[in-house]
């Protein structure tokens, strides 16, 4: 039978919640195109991990070397190069993150592979991979059919699919050895940096009054601290403020940042990337202000104001005065 | 170190109203204005700072339209060296192959020790091009950087992870990487500097010199056979308060009131 192939990704021991998400995908079109769903582990002294993967997948790849302990682009490369040349799954799917984005172009061109990056949604009817991407910073949808092609490769949107999905599945486990590591070209990983100190936890707030590139320059954060303060909030930011100091960065919120589930969310001049939604959906109020009608946050927003939020800011802060 | 960087030019659309075109294959830029992709900016800074600090050459290269001069003189005001553009002509329905394959094409015959890109452009947001030219080129690449230390031949540079962590990573140079937003601070570029390096000359390349074939380029080299652009459909959305001013922000309190603000 043919497959659609799902690289695990594993980080300090743990499997990454996109691995899941890859495989509920897969499962969802191999049940839709009657195609095996492959997943495949490339790791060190992980038959644990190895052990959670066999629910979701029909067959499980499972390579266990030192030096693939933790990611390694050069030699994760090296083996996909060996197994997708001789599998050649008609699909490959790898997930849109920071392992990723590393890997994914470098290997649809090692073996001219069609390669769509960051798909949230995704359609093989008649073996033709058809997908849907958000540009322009989720602006606009564009749906992309591509060509008829043998063997396509694709990496998925975290937070797209659900990880919790059963699949009742019991994959039989296929070990296979590593290569000999000819032909790299000398990237090595050293270790993990440790992240900075910080002043606050934004994850343990209950308000979160959080800034974006709209709050125009660091002096004006004070306009939104006041606020914050008023009604007994946290400041955090999305990642441009960040980027420029304008606030510590980890006040950041997003997929780079602090995930967060504050009872209130309020965002200031936000447009919504989906890096920085992933990091604040889930709050259980979600308060928009944005002078954009369109912007992207206001689908994840339960109440918004279009309007600019120097106006909206002092007049809000007003309603919470000491009388 | 010479360092070669790549940029590209986009519209600014986080304040604007987007159009997609009548036969949805593109959005109407006549009203947007274009700049350097916020990416490529900390790419070209960061570069400029190397060569500051170690002495050597800053060549910016570009694939694009004629008013993609704009972006090559911003970063030659920022201290780049010289600048390269690629005609865009036969290009245009291109994915990020396609444009990887001309870029490759013009970067191979340069010597340098370092190739920059950004993580992504801000408009298609491939993610691409970067490991796919240092592929091209038998480089060694890390994408996602947010840190460059170089010393003896060996850079050491942080590649953002999720999740506010990162991992270091060591490469032997010559070396590509892709630069996260967040490395430097850019420098601000005034329209004075800009004027200063108008006589620099930028070298062009057109398409055909780049002894690519039709099949390798344009819409017959993309693995892309159609795409259709649309403004995503307000799903469920948020309840957009109306009102005077004073009535929104009324109902704003009283919904952080509500839902467990200021007891
Ligand atoms: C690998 C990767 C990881 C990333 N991780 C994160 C992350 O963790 N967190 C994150 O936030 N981003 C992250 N990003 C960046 C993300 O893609 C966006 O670029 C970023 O979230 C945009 O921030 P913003 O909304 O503040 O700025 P913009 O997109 O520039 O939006 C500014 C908004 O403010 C509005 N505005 C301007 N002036 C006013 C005013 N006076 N009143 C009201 N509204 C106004 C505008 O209409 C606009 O919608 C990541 C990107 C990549 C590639
Ligand atoms: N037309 C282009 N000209 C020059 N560089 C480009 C072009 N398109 C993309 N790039 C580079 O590749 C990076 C990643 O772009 P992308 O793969 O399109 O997301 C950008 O940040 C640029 O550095």
């Amino acid at each position: 039978m043919d497959e659609i192939l799902v690289l695990a990704e594993h980080r300090n021991g743990e499997l990454r919640e996109i691995t899941f998400e890859l495989l509920t995908a897969a499962n969802v079109l191999g049940k839709a195109h009657d195609l095996a769903v492959t997943g495949l582990l490339l790791a060190h002294e992980a038959s644990s991990l190895a052990g959670r993967l066999q629910g979701a997948c029909d067959t499980l790849l499972f390579m266990e070397d030192p030096e693939l302990a933790q990611y390694s682009a050069e030699h994760y490369l090296a083996v996909l190069q060996m197994l997708l040349g001789d599998r050649k799954p008609v699909l490959t799917m790898i997930g849109h993150t920071a392992e990723g984005m590393d890997l994914a172009p470098a290997l649809a061109t090692r073996l001219s592979l069609p390669l769509v990056t960051d798909c949230v949604e995704i359609s093989l009817e008649g073996g033709e991979l058809a997908v849907l991407r958000q540009i322009y910073g989720g602006k606009i949808n564009a749906r992309l059919a591509m060509k008829p092609a043998e063997s396509y490769l694709l990496t998925l949107r975290p937070g797209t699919f659900d990880a919790e999905a059963q699949q009742g599945k019991s994959a039989s486990v296929e070990t296979i050895a590593a290569p000999s590591w000819t032909d790299l070209k000398g990237r090595r990983f050293l270790g993990y940096a440790e992240a900075e100190l910080e002043d606050v936890d934004i994850s343990a707030a209950d308000i979160l009054v959080s800034v974006g590139r709209g709050i125009g320059k660091a002096e004006n954060i004070a306009v939104a601290q006041d606020f914050a303060d008023a009604i007994g909030a946290t400041v955090s930011c999305s990642r441009p403020v960040a980027d420029e100091e304008w606030l510590p960065k980890s006040r950041q919120v997003g997929t780079s940042g602090k995930t967060v589930r504050p009872k209130i969310y309020i965002a200031l001049g936000i447009s919504g990337a989906y890096q920085h939604q992933a990091g604040m959906k889930n709050a259980d109020t979600i308060i928009a202000v944005n002078k954009d009608p369109m912007a992207p946050i206001f689908n994840v927003a339960h109440y918004g104001i279009v309007d600019d939020l120097f106006k909206v800011l002092p007049a809000l802060a007003e309603k919470f005065a000491k009388k | 170190m010479d360092i070669v960087v790549c940029v590209k030019q986009v519209p600014e659309v986080t304040d604007a109203e987007l159009e997609v075109t009548k036969d949805g294959t593109g959005i109407i830029t006549e009203d947007l204005e274009f700049d350097i992709n916020e990416w490529d900016n900390y790419a070209v800074e960061e570069a400029v700072r190397i060569k500051e600090a170690q002495g050597g050459t800053v060549t910016v290269i570009t694939l694009g339209d004629e008013e993609c001069e704009d972006v090559l003189r911003t970063a030659l005001a920022m201290g780049a060296d010289k600048a390269i553009r690629i005609e865009e002509e036969g290009f245009e329905l291109s994915d990020a192959a396609g444009i990887a394959h001309g870029l490759y094409r013009v970067i191979r015959n340069l010597s340098f020790d370092l190739l920059l890109t950004g993580v992504q452009s801000s408009d298609d947001g491939w993610s691409q091009v970067g490991p796919i030219l240092a592929e091209l080129l038998g480089l060694p690449y890390a994408a996602l950087v947010v840190n460059v230390e170089i010393a003896d031949g060996m850079i050491t540079v942080h590649r953002e992870l999720e999740s506010n962590t990162r991992e270091r990573v060591e490469l032997p140079l010559p070396a590509a990487l892709t630069i996260q937003t967040g490395i430097n601070n850019p420098r601000y570029v005034s329209i004075m500097g800009i004027q200063k390096v108008r006589r620099i000359e930028i070298t062009e390349t057109g398409s055909e010199e780049l002894e690519l074939s039709e099949e390798e380029i344009g819409s017959h080299g993309s693995s892309v056979a159609s795409q259709v652009l649309s403004i995503p459909p307000v799903g469920e959305g948020a309840e957009i308060l109306t009102g005077s001013l004073d009535e929104i922000c009324e109902k704003t309190a009283q919904i952080i009131r509500d839902k467990g603000g200021v007891v």
